[in-house]
């Protein structure tokens, strides 16, 4: 078992604003979000800038003054602030304060760009966060409309810029306008006509550029649909990689890329093509105005209007201009980018309808149960505003009453069922429990007091006990007795999630909710846990899972004991019973003739893959081994043997014949490589070929047992000889390898074998008649017999699931998922057709087992199997969306209607 | 047993008596060879069958459920085979057979078998020979029980 460190929640309690934080709507327009959220972090920017202007200034004038006066000697004044210069320490002076400005300026700007960064950073956390949030609020059936593919992008890759640009949404236009402006207004001081000839493109600019613009944000928009198209597709080929290929539709599925991939090809160019004419016609205009300059002000000159130094002057100036102005212009085309890509993914993450934030925000640490009936009134819901699925339904159940609701495939079950979980939204009509409406009640409550499971289950990656304890995470537990240095680690996380909005609750600490199971602690919760996957019928597949797993004996010392009792009661029940043909045990000087040349070798499990069976035969220290024990030569023969064997068997069988892989060695492909091997051996020797081909051969020996294979090349002879090499492998291990096997034991438990192998400490002897079904039971005796059953059951709950319970098999995940629901004891247990893979008589006991664990509290069992009907206290049959009969096995029977009809032909 | 002696074994069983020598090394290779004690099942009237036996040494009897208990319809010993006819049909075991004292049987899989018979007619032939043998058998006892029947009807 996994151990959870313990963590406080919340680490302080006093100010406590909302965890769950996430304003009702975000504001339509990027500029206005920005500011609402990060007003004084660019507040901060802007003064900083400006602070820093005067030195980025200085840092320019000293250099004059070092040539001018310093060095140059002009003007140099005799004394500053009292102290006396000569021109060298004035020199080294002014040179010190350069190199200090220098670093001021460095200064400012990492810090700026530190700033700018963190700024944008946090409110692209906090822009995530809120959007994931408001997706965990979108009403069920809206994802039907839209897939994972699309989302996924929209709050990682699409927000990704807006956190680059936020930085410097102000300081940057706010600080190039100020530079731009500065020179400006000194090339107006020059000469007012050489000002306007600066400046006389910007019109034409500041008109042509936004309409130019404007195209290109269309174009952007397209693109980004593109996109996510073409990631909702890759999406649909990923779920659907069966169909493609069970119908050979690669072709098909390729042509849709590859066209998807050229439309966006196609927009990219365009908005190339527009983007870089924006870029030609700017620079055009740039080189245009010293046009005027040198033909308008060169006239000027000549006529004697104008001085050179001024024009000269102005021609400077303007050439200090096109940066900040270059820059303003990029700054646009960015902001329209980011602006363009805010409203499209704000507008995906406003659908109707979205579950009111105060139902989710709900933080009740214990919900109380659930009282009064539960009445559906006039209860209605249509998908489309034409088809009622579920038409005016009138229903009243007791919260300790036991239902079954029964119909024909799309009668309406399934969405009533799923109305009552408030999965689904009524389009008329109501549900309430007592004298509350459900659609009022917070999530705290809907989620704790009533239990659903679907028809399609999905399990979260992770352990089956993870699986479990996911019913249980509601909100963490705050503990006292934690330690000081976590808890300051965790009130920094704290303090920025608080900063960016984003959930304060700690996602290390322990969620899971006990009392919710109505147990004290984490080991009564496992016992929970054991005893409802005996209820759902899982119990055994776990227990297998567990058998077959490994435990670290260190960390779990007492039941790697208890194994081992269970091993010595094992092999003494064996003898008791006359049974001990079935094992043959692992001794350390016996020849295991169960086992393959390998295993009696090695006598022990690797750990890693250095002595895997197919690298071991080409291991340098395996090799030398076997050279001192004067075996290599004979095994190789035997390889050579087994090779022969093999290619007179299987050779006559056609290639993908079941015999290769129960059988053969040698798979159907390598075959005809080895019969050429062969025929190169018979001629030249073994010791001829290549050490490649001496291990191959060496491998194939390595693989043979006696007792299985029966081609009597390992005689007691040699088996002697391999006990002996079995003794000198073990003592001579160099210590690089010391800890690459874990060497059979009898007396000690093995942490690199399973719990069966510990328990079995040998092999299934071969040729027993049922061997595998006598020796279970025995095995499962003794496992009942020294209680080791349940601490099994608990380490097959270690069993990781695979992504979406993808390595349990559909019904395994289904009766995980019903026990998961029984977990949390809710006051309503809503089953919809949550078992149908299972065959009739498992559904059958398995409802009877549910019905025992909701005993006294309401379950609604929801399935198209009539005759379940005799099972409860009263059926309600639903046809075309409404509720035709309801009443008790016996009455419906006899009322000769729906139910009777649905009896006979189910 | 080495491979070789469980492939002159084979060969000593009438039906396999015509199969080339590798196809019987394949057969004694890919077969399992089972011990029974006395009294242990072979199969099971009813259950699924995947395999046939054939006996390399001992008795077996085979018997039939009845009302009145299990019933004894025939004994089986060397060289037979036992359960061709469910793998060739797929249908469950007609019958069930227990070994009277040990039993060794080579036990066939189905997989086995069946390749056995579409590779080598004279083994189809051999197991036609056998069913039909085995029909005969049951069509006179059938034939038996139907006079009894009568007679005792009669008295």
């Amino acid at each position: 078992m996994r151990a959870t460190r313990q963590i406080p929640a919340t680490t302080n309690n006093n100010s406590k604003p909302h965890p769950f934080n996430t304003p009702s709507n975000m504001e339509r327009s990027l500029f206005k979000y920005i500011l609402k959220h990060s007003l004084k972090g660019q507040i901060v920017l802007l003064v900083v800038t400006a602070l820093s202007m005067p030195f980025v200034y200085f840092s320019l004038e000293v250099p004059k003054i070092i040539i001018n006066e310093a060095i140059g000697g002009q003007g140099m004044p005799q004394a500053v602030l009292g102290f006396e210069f000569t021109q060298i320490t004035y020199l080294f002076a002014l040179c010190g304060l350069f190199l200090f400005l220098v670093l001021i300026n460095g200064g400012f700007k990492y810090f700026l760009n530190v700033y700018r960064g963190v700024l944008g950073e946090r409110m692209l956390r906090r822009m995530r966060y809120q959007l994931y949030s408001r997706l965990l609020r979108f009403p069920l059936p809206h994802f039907k409309r839209v897939s994972s593919g699309e989302i996924i992008p929209m709050i990682t890759a699409e927000t990704e810029p807006l956190g680059g640009f936020i930085g410097e949404a102000f300081s940057l236009p706010a600080f190039q306008g100020g530079l731009l402006l500065t020179y400006l207004f000194f090339i107006f001081n020059q000469d007012p006509f050489l000002g306007a000839a600066a400046v006389a493109t910007y019109p034409l600019q500041m008109y042509v550029i936004p309409k130019l613009q404007r195209r290109v944000n269309r174009l952007a928009k397209q693109r980004v649909l593109a996109a996510r198209q073409l990631a909702a597709r890759i999406g649909d080929s990923v779920s659907g990689i069966a169909e493609i290929h069970a119908n050979d539709t690669t072709h098909y599925e390729r042509a849709d890329i590859s066209a998807r991939l050229g439309h966006i090809f196609h927009i990219r160019y365009h908005i190339y093509r527009k983007k870089f004419f924006i870029k030609f016609l700017n620079n055009f205009l740039a080189q245009i105005t010293p046009f005027f300059f040198y033909s308008a002000g060169g006239y000027f000159v000549i006529m004697g209007e104008l001085s050179l130094g001024a024009l000269v002057a102005v021609l400077a100036a303007y050439k200090d201009l096109a940066d900040p102005w270059k820059e303003l212009l990029k700054y646009y085309e960015t902001k329209e980018d980011v602006r363009v890509k805010y409203a499209q993914v704000l507008d995906q993450f406003e659908p109707q309808q979205m579950l009111d934030e105060a139902l989710v925000a709900d933080e009740a640490e214990t919900v109380p149960p659930l009282k009064g009936d539960l009445v559906a009134s006039n209860l209605s819901f249509s998908e489309d505003q034409l088809i009622k699925l579920v038409d005016g339904v009138n229903a009243q159940l007791r919260l300790n009453e036991h239902v079954l609701i029964t119909g024909p495939n799309g009668s309406g079950r399934d969405e009533f069922a799923r109305l009552l979980a408030r999965l689904l939204r009524p389009t008329a009509g109501r549900i309430t429990i007592g004298d509350q409406n459900t659609a009022d009640l917070p999530e705290s409550v809907v989620g704790r007091r009533i239990g659903y499971v679907g028809p399609s289950v999905y399990l979260f990656p992770g352990s089956v006990r993870d699986n479990m304890h996911y019913a249980l995470k509601h909100l963490p537990r705050v503990l006292a007795d934690i330690d000081e240095s976590f808890k300051r680690a965790l009130t920094a996380e704290r303090e920025e999630a608080l900063r960016t909005g984003n959930s304060l609750h700690a996602f290390t600490a322990d969620w899971v909710d006990y009392a919710g199971a109505g147990v004290d602690d984490g080991e009564q919760l496992e016992l929970r846990i054991v005893e409802l996957m005996r209820v759902v019928g899982l119990e055994e597949d776990i227990y297998h899972l567990g058998l077959h797993s490994t435990i670290d004996p260190q960390a779990r010392e007492e039941f790697s004991q208890r194994v081992m009792q269970a091993r010595a009661a094992l092999h003494e029940r064996l003898r008791e019973e006359d049974l001990s043909g079935l094992v043959e045990p692992f001794e350390e000087n016996r020849y295991n003739l169960n086992a393959s040349v390998a295993e009696n070798l090695l006598f022990g499990t690797p750990t890693d893959a250095t002595f895997d069976l197919e690298k071991i035969a080409n291991h340098e220290y395996m090799l030398h081994i076997l050279t001192e024990a004067g075996l290599q030569t004979d095994l190789l023969e035997v390889g050579r043997k087994v090779a022969d064997t093999m290619v007179d068997l299987f050779a006559d069988l056609p290639p993908g014949h079941e015999f290769f892989e129960q059988f053969s060695f040698i798979s159907a492909e390598d075959l005809p490589e080895y019969q050429q091997l062969l025929k190169r051996i018979s001629t030249q020797g073994m010791r001829a070929m290549d050490a490649e081909t001496q291990a191959r051969f060496l491998s194939l020996a390595f693989k043979l047992a006696p007792a299985r294979h029966r081609l009597g090349l390992i005689d007691e002879q040699m088996q002697t000889r391999i006990l002996k090499a079995r003794d000198a492998f073990r003592a001579n291990l160099p210590s690089e390898l010391s800890d690459v096997v874990a060497f059979f034991d009898a007396d000690a438990y093995n942490g690199e074998s399973t719990l069966l192998d510990n328990i079995l400490f040998g092999k299934l002897a071969y040729g027993q008649a049922r061997g595998q079904a006598r020796l279970s039971s025995v095995i499962n005796s003794v496992i009942d017999g020294h209680g080791l059953r349940v601490d099994i059951v608990r380490v097959g709950l270690d069993y990781d699931v695979g992504i979406g319970g993808g390595r349990l098999s559909m019904e395994q995940r289904q009766k995980l998922a019903v026990a998961r629901a029984l977990l949390k004891q809710p006051d309503i247990l809503i089953v919809n057709d949550a078992t149908s893979t299972l065959d009739g008589a498992k559904e059958l006991q398995l409802l009877k087992g549910v019905r025992e664990q909701c005993e006294g509290r309401g379950l609604i069992w929801v399935s198209g199997r009539a005759e379940y009907a005799r099972e409860f206290d009263r059926a309600l049959v639903m046809e075309s969306g409404r509720v035709i009969e309801q009443g008790t096995f016996d009455e419906l029977e006899q009322a000769d209607g729906t139910f009777k009809a649905l009896l006979h032909n189910g | 047993m080495s491979l070789e002696e469980e492939a002159k074994l084979l060969r000593n069983i009438g039906l396999f008596a015509h199969l080339d020598p590798s196809k019987l090394k394949l057969l004694a290779f890919t077969s399992r060879w089972l011990e029974f004690q006395a009294g242990e099942e072979l199969c099971h009237e009813g259950e699924h069958g995947d395999s046939a036996y054939i006996i390399t040494g001992g008795t077996a009897e085979v018997l039939v459920d009845s009302e009145n208990g299990p019933v004894l319809v025939a004994t089986r010993g060397k060289n037979e085979v036992i359960g061709e006819m469910s793998i060739l049909c797929d249908t469950p075991r007609t019958a069930t057979v227990r070994a009277k004292d040990t039993v060794h049987a080579l036990n066939v899989s189905k997989d086995v078998f069946m390749q056995l018979v579409k590779g080598s007619p004279d083994i189809a032939v051999q197991i036609i020979r056998t069913l039909a043998n085995r029909l005969e058998e049951s069509t006179a006892k059938l034939r038996d029980a139907k006079e009894k029947l009568a007679k005792a009807a009669l008295e």
